[in-house]
């Protein structure tokens, strides 16, 4: 077991990278912890799939090093990066029993018998595999079938990292969260680092710890699963994550306001430098807007009702701006208002969150 | 679950029956005709009942050709299967070269089964064919005309050249169709190339291999046109396959009951083997 | 126009997939089938549109027989799970196929085509071929041929049920518009409560080939009849526990009891289902009459904005869904709050007691 360092990382599949686009891979440089959590999200195409592949040595990067501890592991093959992956699709192997399966990779390193026993009755029984240990692999549903994939990781003891790619998409909806529950209880008894790909926002903040959310190829931010609620880094990542997504909305800064459509608003982060040629937005969670009796002056477009709470959509000039209330709350008739909460009001500038200081 | 009972189906079946009618079973029911009765040509039948059967199955003659039949094509499935096996595991998956090899690899089968057995026979000739004449260069005695051995060793040679492809094409489809991932996983529970064969690729290459040794069974031990041109059956009766043989007797020497008897018991022994075969495959995937 | 179905029912060899039915769609509406797979949706839908013949029972359109008429004329248009589109068409003339169908003139096809292209933001890619498009596209192309020749019955099967989730929010926010002016019959197929609710129009619960309910989507959320329709609208799954009343008092376990009045108050004693929704189980203290639930954490599902946590509460596996993100460990104990105002009960047919 070892942390995962990811130094000046970056990768084409194209012999000359020129363009910016020519890079699935753009500059990254990451430390994980050794025994930590991690999930790498983001949309189809954003490069979570060739930075799996880099480091579990299915691909060598066109820049920079993979470290496992302090070994330089760039230009080793899978076998010898002690690794263990579960795809997407259930991979067993067909002929043999649950049994064998879970021997295999032990097998093949030539481990005795009776260690392999051993070895394969404790993680059986982590699994929830015992009983069907005699069945033939072919058999099982494909919750059975992923987890002996999962089993054939863990029963090897010199993995450095578990990564696990989009692992649910063939389970059933009513088994997900189970599922969920077992990756979680195991990760806390065995404390082997994990890296868990996927594109869906559920699945990445329930198991990771913390989440490395990336687009175009780039990582827009690295986090808690708080941080990308509470402080997206980035525009992107307010709207991926969240449902609805972030209000959007361009704003003119001047000095230390913040004035959207001729009205002033608070944000959190304060203290721009004049002059700032990017393109200025504020952006802040349907969470985080209430009606009020001043403030930004709307009209109300559609009150959907989601059951728990209602989506209501306003409109402010040409600007749509979304809110959440709550099931019992009423939507004003006419001459309504929103107010912003301050301190999750944030000022973005060509997509990313301005660093001014905080707010005071 | 949405399954619908409609009696109109059988409907568009009936063309099919009416074929499989007209070049199936009445040319069976005709054999079976004259394998029950004697005929002297002119359209006089007498009923033998069970004569002919007897007597083929009593024969040397059928017996021997049986035998050389049996080991032709069990040659043939030993050599071709696992060679076109390992051709289609040595072919690339991916690139430039791929449509190449599968154009080279159709070859073979594209050239009609006469023009095989033609191209053969000049070709092994031991005084003019280059085959031929290469081995007898390096000494060997080689005339496949006069000597049985050479006669089988060029008959077998002329199968695997024309046949292995359609077991490498098969294979390959069976290998191409195996996803990455099952790859990936072998390596990282550290698998070598043995084990990822024998648990990966052997596995997933169950069913098409299971089509290529009925198809390859099936048309081996029907063969006749290939032989017929290269060897004729000879030297002697070296080579005289069960198709040849029974040419022979039906056309050659117009014992139409024997010959009808002969083909109704050659029938049957292809359905047996070929079961026995599909059976013997197939056993595992009912569980 | 309006679609009324009587006494419709599918039998499939000796297996019933669909009990009798009796539904009206009004003319202009919204209509969902709410249900998990297997509640018999597909069914129901292939049997609206002439694809599958119903054992027993009528189909009307308009007051009109249709039973007995086949697909092809009765002006329905339907829309897969599966991206289906013609691969070798453009996206253009993909649109265009129904109409062609039609021999509509080439000069109101383009006119039609390049209108729902707009709405449907396809305009930039009509050249394109599907094979080039994302998956929200190409269910967009579908979903477009499906609207463009302005069918009296449109049919959509869990359309969005395999794109990524942020597609899926967008295509739910745009779909309502698009159907808002249409003069057509609307029926829409999914498993999940939430779109059911967001595109508000009737709802219909289906469970194992019944339908249990049917009404305003929000009614049938609010006031289900039963268990099963609570159960059918409820996602994450309706927390469900048996209770005992005695007197004015109902309880839940030794310690964990409230007291009821009105019409709850004056059932007999004995004991009742009691079932809440995960969101009025929380772990923040709020709402008017909130009692406290000890449980031992099983997993917190986050997501972007919600913990959902499952735990487990006397033998019972209880989910509380609260706003905000607080991941719990598994296996550690927590305080969960009941907001009991919000609470259904039900009597031992499962059926609702009205309060």
């Amino acid at each position: 077991m070892a942390k995962i360092t990811l130094q000046d990382l970056r990768h084409s599949y194209t012999d000359k990278p020129t363009a910016d686009d020519d890079w699935a891979l753009k500059q990254l440089d990451v430390e994980w912890k050794d025994g930590g959590a991690y999930a790498l999200l983001g949309p189809s195409g954003c490069g979570k799939t060739t930075l799996l592949n880099i480091i579990s040595g299915l691909l060598t990067p066109s820049h920079g090093k993979v470290l496992f501890g302090e070994d330089d592991v760039t230009h080793l093959p899978p076998d010898q990066r002690h690794i263990a992956q579960v795809f997407q699709f259930p991979v067993i192997y067909d002929t043999m029993t649950v049994y064998d399966n879970l021997a295999f990779p032990l097998r093949n390193r030539g481990v005795d018998e009776s260690r392999v026993k051993q070895r394969v009755t404790e993680i059986a029984e982590m699994t929830e595999l015992t009983p069907m240990l005699n069945r033939r692999a072919s058999g099982l549903t494909a919750d059975g079938k992923q987890k002996i994939s999962l089993g054939r990781g863990l029963v090897r003891e010199d993995v450095n990292v578990i990564m696990f790619d989009e692992p649910l998409t063939v389970i059933d909806p009513h088994l997900k969260s189970q599922l969920r529950s077992k990756l979680k209880e195991l990760h806390q008894r065995v404390n082997t680092t994990m890296i868990y790909v996927t594109h869906d926002q559920t699945e990445a903040l329930t198991f990771a710890d913390q989440v490395v959310v990336m687009n175009f190829g780039q990582v827009v931010q690295i986090g808690t699963p708080e941080d990308l609620f509470e402080r997206p880094q980035h525009t992107f990542v307010g709207n991926f994550i969240g449902s609805p997504g972030m209000n959007i909305l361009p704003c003119d800064v001047d000095g230390q306001n913040v004035v959207v459509g001729g009205v002033k608003v608070e944000v959190a982060n304060k203290g721009f430098v004049k002059g700032d040629t990017r393109k200025q937005e504020i952006g802040l969670r349907p969470e985080f807007i209430h009606f009020g009796d001043q403030g930004i002056p709307v009209s109300v477009e559609r009150v959907s009702d989601a059951g728990r709470f209602k989506i209501v959509e306003t409109r402010f000039q040409n600007h749509t701006i979304k809110l959440l209330i709550d099931d019992g709350e009423n939507v004003p008739a006419d001459n309504a208002h929103l107010t912003f909460t301050e301190d999750r009001t944030y000022v973005y500038g060509d997509g990313w969150l301005m660093e001014g200081g905080q707010a005071s | 679950m949405n399954k619908t009972i409609n009696q109109k189906a059988w409907f568009f079946v009936l063309p099919v029956i009416a074929l499989v009618a007209f070049n199936a079973i009445i040319p069976l029911m005709t054999v079976v005709n004259y394998s029950v009765q004697e005929t002297f040509g002119d359209n006089t039948f007498f009923w033998a009942g069970v004569i002919w059967f007897e007597d083929i199955l009593h024969s040397e003659r059928f017996h021997d050709s049986l035998m050389r039949q049996l080991t032709f094509t069990f040659t043939i499935l030993l050599i071709e299967i696992p060679l076109g096996v390992i051709i289609a595991l040595a072919m690339p998956r991916k690139g430039f070269w791929v449509p190449v090899c599968l154009i080279l690899m159709s070859l073979p089968l594209l050239i009609p089964w006469n023009v095989v057995g033609a191209m053969w026979n000049i070709f092994a000739l031991p005084d003019i064919g280059m085959l031929g004449r290469m081995i007898n260069s390096l000494g060997i005695d080689y005339n496949f005309t006069r000597q049985i051995g050479d006669a089988w060793f060029t008959l077998i040679l002329m199968d695997v050249w024309h046949w292995t492809s359609l077991v490498v094409l098969l294979a390959y489809a069976g290998l191409v169709s195996i996803p990455d991932a099952y790859y990936q996983a072998a390596k990282i529970d550290g698998a070598g190339s043995w084990a990822i064969f024998r648990f990966i690729q052997l596995p997933k290459m169950k069913r098409v291999l299971t089509i290529a040794v009925l198809l390859r069974f099936m048309d081996s031990f029907n063969i006749y046109t290939e032989p017929f041109v290269l060897t004729g059956g000879g030297p002697g009766n070296s080579t005289t396959l069960l198709s040849i043989d029974l040419v022979k007797i039906a056309l050659g020497q117009f014992d139409l009951g024997p010959a009808a008897a002969m083909s109704l018991i050659y029938f049957l022994v292809i359905l047996l083997l070929s079961w026995v075969f599909y059976t013997l495959m197939m056993r595992d995937e009912e569980q | 126009m309006s679609l009324e179905l009587k006494e419709v029912s599918k039998q499939v060899g000796g297996e019933t997939h669909i009990y009798p039915t009796n539904l009206v769609f009004d003319s202009a509406s919204f209509n969902i089938l709410l249900g998990t797979t297997g509640a018999g949706k597909t069914t129901l839908m292939q049997i609206m549109a002439g694809l599958d013949k119903a054992s027993t029972g009528s189909i009307f359109f308009n007051g009109e027989d249709v039973t007995n008429i086949a697909v092809q004329k009765r002006n329905v248009s339907m829309v897969y799970q599966q991206f289906i589109n013609y691969p070798n068409f453009t996206v253009y003339e993909n649109i265009a196929s129904p109409l062609r169908v039609a021999n509509i003139g080439e000069g109101e096809i383009k006119k039609r085509v390049g209108d729902i292209a707009d709405l449907l933001k396809l305009s930039p890619m009509l050249g394109r071929r599907p094979s080039e498009l994302s998956g929200g596209q190409q269910q967009r192309i579908a979903m477009a041929r499906a609207l463009v020749k302005d069918a009296s019955l449109v049919l959509l099967d869990e359309p969005l049920a395999n794109l990524d989730f942020k597609l899926r929010e967008e295509l739910r926010d745009e779909l309502p518009r698009l159907l808002a002016e249409r003069n057509c019959v609307v029926v829409y197929a999914t498993t999940e409560p939430m779109e059911a609710l967001l595109f508000s129009g009737h709802t219909a619960a289906m469970h194992e080939g019944r339908v249990t309910q049917f009404g305003p989507s929000s009614q049938v959320y609010r006031e289900p009849n039963d268990l099963v329709s609570a159960r059918v609208f409820s996602e994450p799954p309706i927390n469900t526990t048996s209770v005992l009343k005695a007197g004015n008092e109902i309880r839940l376990s030794p310690g964990i009891s409230w007291n009821v009045a009105g019409e709850l108050a004056r059932l007999k004693d004995g004991p009742y289902t009691f079932g809440i929704r995960a969101h009025h189980v929380t772990i923040q203290e709020t709402g008017n009459t909130p009692i406290q639930v000890d449980g031992t954490v099983q997993i917190t599902e986050i997501s972007g904005s919600e913990s959902v946590v499952h735990f487990r509460m006397n033998d019972n596996n209880w989910i509380s869904q609260s706003p905000g993100i607080h991941p719990y460990d598994v296996g550690s104990t927590a305080h969960f709050y009941v907001d009991i105002s919000h609470g259904l009960y039900f009597d031992e047919h499962e059926k609702t007691i009205s309060v």
